[in-house]
């Protein structure tokens, strides 16, 4: 599904990705570890599309076509979806709407037809079941006022609704109570299936315990220093990152 | 990689919808302002005496005056000898008496506009009073109205026929001292709209004036009146449209509102008139004096604008707050594009007891554009408890255009409570990237963020403008950000 191949990335002429190899396949989770400033969320900006970095080399296949050259919506049409690290504020944009325009941009784009506002309605309702998300939140302007937590939980409901091929989350589990973690895990794990694959961005393995990987990455000096399964999430939680340092520079 | 500068360089290349021309045949004076031109003005117009005297003492006045210069506005200087001061659509007979008579060429230019005089009046259920260049053109609903004791009608008309109402309301709230603009106003206004709704009425319908300057290096001064007796309520709305001339034309309107005791007057406006081109060039200068006399205790006026046009905007709608519990409020848009100025807020005149005022204005600043905002609240000596909340928020896209705040206090009772907000904020490429990651692209993010921003206004006006006016926006900011 997606295919990163010697991934080289600068921001302001600074080397932030050196040669990052990835592959994932559908029904898989992956977790991107690693301390602060090794690149993770560089990773998922540039996947997303944003402005600022600077691909100096290597490329990006999603479902066999080249990432880079789409615009950010166009990739979010194709099925990319990043739940954001500080998601933003949209004053006077009511939640409900702004969702509502989201799937209904892409519903366009694939040649559906748009949900009118009873469907849509309809599926608001199932999902917020799953996430013990206030109601109303959805008439609130997006994000605006939220605490951290419902922030966090916004992001995984528009998820949920948008059912996207290839989700990444960016540090989701980053200032969240361990019932929020836990709601977000359960909203992220009924979204596992055969056809999707899912990128969880995280400095902690906390997160790991209630989204089980298939995979866990180690990023260190901007390229994968070191991949294996959960078990590799439990070391460095007991020996932290300076091992895999260490190991990265003897190499 | 795309900075948001190199985003809003790519800013509004669309043309003005609205700048076409249509080609009638107008009576129209020669350039230039004397007394016997406003002598003629007022025989065109087959007005009483009183009405010529007052227009006269205006002129003379005016003589004494000059420009204001106090706005943040900067404009070649104005030469008032180069403008033709009256001019109407000639047509076969003395002026049409219905909507049948009307030139169908006009009628077209008003389909064009989308404002189908006959479906609009019947459909929607709104009265239209039509002002092409300077004349009144059709008035939709009239009789209906009659019926009930509501006058509506153009205000030369309403000269003729309720000569005591106008000589009663006239100059009562903007007298023909009061500005430079208003008082120009006072000796050469051509036309307008009138409305007088009686003791205890609602006035079912919404009222609506649609102006359109059409002929070239023509200013357009009209003056509208609006009387709600006793007890009465009406909503009154304005909208504005004009060709696309390279060279840039005057109009300075002068609009007032008398509420008298528990009347409700809301008056909304949508301006467009044609802002210029990217370079500046032509454009509506746009200075007009809007003022609200809530004379009456337990009265309420409220202004609601909308304004994306004119190269000039130059325009504080205001009420004075005369009765005890009376209301006022001002609900503002204000987009500067391109090159476009806007210097406009309000005067909240606070004189009677607990005394009521709210001011939202939005200024959003796109282009090179420049927005200011300048607000006056004032509490008077007796006005015991009075109360005014301001927010002034701007917002700013791209790095070239300006938001200006020059909010004026005056308080003289120590009871009062009077609050100010204000906040600046930019379209950030954050909120963009945002929407963008959700599937919706750049310029349907900006034009929900927009919209957005100016929801507490666009909630105030009645639904069908309501709908008009974000379009407005739409369109008045597409390309702004690509």
């Amino acid at each position: 599904m997606l295919e990163i191949r010697d991934l080289r990335v600068a921001v302001d002429g600074k080397d932030i990705l050196t040669g990052l190899d990835l592959r994932v396949a559908p029904g898989e989770v992956h977790a991107i570890m690693g301390p602060n400033g090794s690149g993770k969320s560089t990773l998922a900006h540039v996947l997303a599309g944003r402005d600022g970095y600077e691909v100096t080399g290597g490329e990006i296949l999603f479902e066999g076509r080249p990432l880079l050259d789409l615009a950010p919506e166009e990739r979010a049409c194709a099925g990319l979806f990043l739940a954001f690290q500080y998601p933003v504020e949209i004053p006077g944009v009511n939640n409900t709407y702004f969702l509502k325009a989201a799937v209904n941009a892409i519903r366009k784009h694939r040649g559906e037809p748009e949900l009118d506002a009873m469907d849509f309605l309809a599926l608001v309702r199932e999902k917020l079941a799953v996430l013990h998300m206030d109601e109303s939140l959805l008439k609130r302007g997006v994000n605006v006022g939220f605490s951290g937590g419902e922030k966090k939980r916004n992001e995984i409901f528009q998820l949920a609704i948008m059912e996207p091929r290839l989700a990444i989350l960016d540090e989701t589990d980053s200032g969240l109570d361990i019932d929020a973690l836990k709601d977000v895990a359960k909203g992220v794990n009924a979204l596992r299936s055969p056809e999707r694959a899912i990128i969880l961005v995280t400095h902690y393995q906390r997160l790991l315990d209630h989204i089980v990987p298939d995979r866990v990455h180690v990023l260190s000096g901007g390229r994968i220093a070191t991949s294996g399964g959960q078990d590799l999430a439990l070391e460095l939680e007991s020996r932290g990152y300076e091992w895999v340092r260490e190991a990265a520079a003897g190499a | 990689m795309d900075t948001p500068n190199t985003e809003i360089d790519a800013l509004v290349r669309r043309e003005y919808q609205h700048g076409f021309v249509t080609d009638l045949e107008s009576d129209t004076v020669p350039p230039g302002l004397d007394e016997d031109v406003v002598r003629l003005i007022s025989r065109k117009k087959q007005e009483p005496a009183f009405l010529t005297e007052w227009r006269l003492r205006a002129y003379r006045h005016w003589l004494t005056m000059s420009e204001p210069r106090w706005a943040n506005l900067h404009h070649p200087p104005i030469d008032y000898d180069e403008i033709s001061y009256y001019s109407a659509p000639k047509s076969k007979d003395d002026g049409p008496k219905s909507l049948d008579e009307v030139d169908p060429k006009l009628l077209e230019t008003y389909e064009k506009l989308g404002i189908p005089l006959h479906e609009r009046a019947a459909l929607a259920g709104v009265a239209v009073d039509a002002v092409f260049d300077s004349v009144s053109v059709a008035t939709t609903f009239k009789d209906k109205l009659a019926e009930q004791g509501i006058v509506f009608c153009s205000f030369s008309e309403a000269v003729r026929e309720h000569p005591a109402l106008v000589e009663a309301y006239l100059g009562t709230v903007v007298p023909y001292t009061d500005n430079f603009f208003a008082t120009l106003n006072s000796a050469v206004f051509s036309d307008g709209s009138f409305c007088y709704v009686p003791k205890g009425l609602r006035c079912p319908m919404e009222l609506s004036t649609y102006f359109r300057i059409n002929a070239a290096k023509t200013g357009q001064f009209e003056r509208t009146l609006v009387v709600a007796d006793e007890g009465s309520y009406v909503s009154y709305l304005e909208g504005c449209t004009a060709p696309a001339r390279d060279e840039n034309q005057l109009h300075a309107a002068v609009v007032e509102l008398v509420a008298l005791e528990g009347a409700e007057i809301k008056y909304s406006t949508v301006q467009n008139w044609y802002p210029g081109d990217e370079h500046g060039t032509g454009g509506i200068y746009n200075f007009v004096t809007k003022r609200g006399d809530c004379r009456g205790n337990g009265s309420k006026i409220s202004w609601t604008q909308v304004e994306t046009g004119s190269a000039i905007t130059w325009k504080y709608p205001s009420c004075i707050l005369r009765g005890d519990d009376s209301v006022g409020a001002f609900y503002s848009v204000a987009l500067s594009n391109l090159r476009q100025q806007a210097d406009t807020g309000t005067k909240m005149i606070h004189l009677g007891r607990n005394t009521r005022s709210t001011v939202v204005s939005k200024g959003i600043s796109a282009g090179r554009g420049q927005n200011s905002y300048r607000g006056l609240v004032q509490i008077g000596k007796g006005a015991e408890n009075a109360r005014n909340y301001t927010q002034c928020d701007s917002l700013l896209m791209g790095d070239r255009c300006g938001a200006h705040t020059f909010p004026y206090m005056e308080v003289k009772n120590p009871s009062a409570k009077v609050e100010h907000e204000a906040t600046t904020s930019k379209i950030s490429d954050d909120q963009l990237f945002y929407c963008r990651q959700r599937g919706i692209g750049e310029e349907d993010a900006v034009s929900m963020i927009v919209n957005g921003f100016c929801k507490e206004v666009f909630r105030e006006l009645p639904m069908e403008f309501a709908v008009e006016a974000q379009k407005l926006l739409e369109v008045s900011l597409e390309g702004a950000v690509g």
